[in-house]
């Protein structure tokens, strides 16, 4: 089970109270936890990664065990103890905006 | 009792403005969406309770929003708009060659008859239709294929196709218009485009009289007589009796002829409304003083209305999507500033009182004529 942390204006447009947990089936990876996510939340595609291109937007970051995972590959595993469901994967808006 | 709904697209969110027919007392529902911009929502004509809403951040880009309850409400429906084929170019600030990418949606137009089908005028300028009441969106590529695509550039606040205006009397006839590209016609639902921009005059362009790079503000018609057309451009209030084929300069007597909305009265054909704004480098209106000016002949003469509104110290600005007419038997006329105002007059604006104050900069407002 991996807990997913999103920024209140997502959690908003989803509906969602508090973290998001999710099963994956085989490897975690950033792809396979953000395919998950808008799986079960169709109104999230598009906000975190591009459609079409799948390149997270330029303005969201992700970041897990006190290390940014943004420019990490997405098939590349996610770290053991967010798929152990000890920490959460955190989806951030960067410092932008206005 | 009859009564009117206004919606307001801001900066950090939506508000929806209800009133009786008296349009006296205003009760204000919002925001909704907090914190997103909303560069637009207007009702389908078909189902006044069907109401769209176009929602972004620079964070997580567009959405789209449907309500089906009058604004109670509302779901994200499809947000997903995908150019047809290879995109291509256009022309970017300096003049070079620059990939068309999405940025967002600033209109949204439901069809006048079927409340399934809506337009969305999107950045970088393109035309998208749904017929499923926004769950999906699919580019009409002919618009962008009319030929002149590459030479289109961005005014100041990027590439937007603002304007969608539908003919009552066909679907198939649409008039759009881009920043800062001009008017375009199209008499098949969309396959094929004319350029309707003879006439516009502008200095600011190579060859002012070009086929397109005219940057028009906002066009608007009467329901009607769809053939008469009217025009706010960067410079000059323009007219045209023929369904845009050709355009001739109405400003007369305003004080500046820069500004960004128009609209006509919904009663009287010849009626008009424009918020001169002093210079498109001030973007202000004249001596601080905040003045809609009305032309009761169809242009040339124009008065300005001023009871009610700032006459001293007002440097807000009105953008071209914020200004709408209600349908009561006497003629409501709304807008809203970046300030954050939104005045009302419910005399075909003879007097305005503010209706709301102190909300976000207000990007658009609709109105809606309940029964």
């Amino acid at each position: 089970m991996i807990r997913v942390h999103l920024p209140a204006h997502l959690r908003t447009i989803a509906h969602i109270d508090g973290e998001v947990e999710l099963e994956l089936n085989g490897t975690a990876t950033q792809r396979a936890l953000l395919d998950a996510l808008e799986e079960r939340y169709p109104m999230l595609r598009g906000t975190i990664r591009e459609h079409g291109t799948g390149r997270r937007r330029a303005f969201v970051r992700f970041f897990a065990c006190e290390e940014d995972l943004s420019h990490e590959e997405p098939d590349a595993p996610l770290p053991a103890p967010v798929v152990a469901g000890a920490e959460p994967f955190l989806v951030m808006g960067a410092m932008a905006g206005g | 009792m009859s009564g009117v709904r206004v919606l307001v697209g801001t900066r950090k969110g939506a508000f929806v403005l209800t009133s009786d027919e008296r349009r006296a007392d205003w009760e204000v529902s919002g925001p909704h969406f907090p914190g997103w911009e909303i560069y637009h929502l207007k009702g389908s004509p078909a189902d006044p309770d069907r109401i769209f809403a176009a929602q972004s951040t620079s964070w997580f880009g567009q959405l789209i929003q449907r309500s089906d309850d009058g604004g109670k409400t509302w779901q994200p429906v499809g947000n997903e708009f995908a150019y047809e084929g290879v995109p291509g170019t256009h022309q970017w600030y300096d003049g070079t060659p620059h990939p068309w990418e999405f940025a967002r949606v600033w209109h949204l137009e439901p069809s006048l008859t079927d409340p399934d089908l809506i337009y969305a005028g999107v950045e970088d300028a393109a035309l998208f239709r749904s017929n499923d009441a926004g769950a999906t969106w699919q580019e009409l590529p002919g618009l962008r294929g009319h030929g002149s695509g590459p030479k289109w550039q961005p005014g100041a606040g990027g590439m937007c196709l603002h304007t969608i205006i539908q003919d009552p009397r066909d679907a198939n006839r649409l008039i759009i218009a881009i920043s800062a590209a001009g008017a375009f016609r199209t008499e098949d639902g969309g396959k094929t485009w004319q350029a309707i921009n003879h006439g516009l005059k502008s200095g600011q362009i190579p060859d002012p009289d070009a086929e397109v790079g005219h940057c028009v503000h906002h066009i608007a018609r009467h329901p009607q007589r769809p053939d008469v057309l009217f025009m706010q451009k960067h410079w000059d209030v323009m007219r045209s009796d023929d369904g845009g084929d050709n355009w001739y300069e109405i400003s007369g007597n305003l004080p500046t002829d820069f500004g960004f909305v128009i609209d006509v009265h919904a009663h009287e054909l010849d009626t008009v409304y424009v918020v001169p704004i002093k210079s498109d480098e001030h973007h202000f209106p004249p001596d601080g003083r905040l003045r809609v000016y009305r032309s009761r002949g169809g242009g040339h003469e124009w008065e300005p209305l001023t009871a009610g509104l700032p006459q001293e110290n007002c440097y807000v600005n009105v953008l071209r999507d914020a200004m709408a007419v209600d349908s009561l038997e006497s003629c409501g006329v709304y807008f809203g500033t970046t300030g954050g105002q939104v005045y009302a007059s419910a005399d075909s604006g003879d007097t305005w009182a503010p209706i709301v104050r102190d909300l976000p900069a207000v990007l658009s407002v609709e109105v809606q004529t309940l029964p």
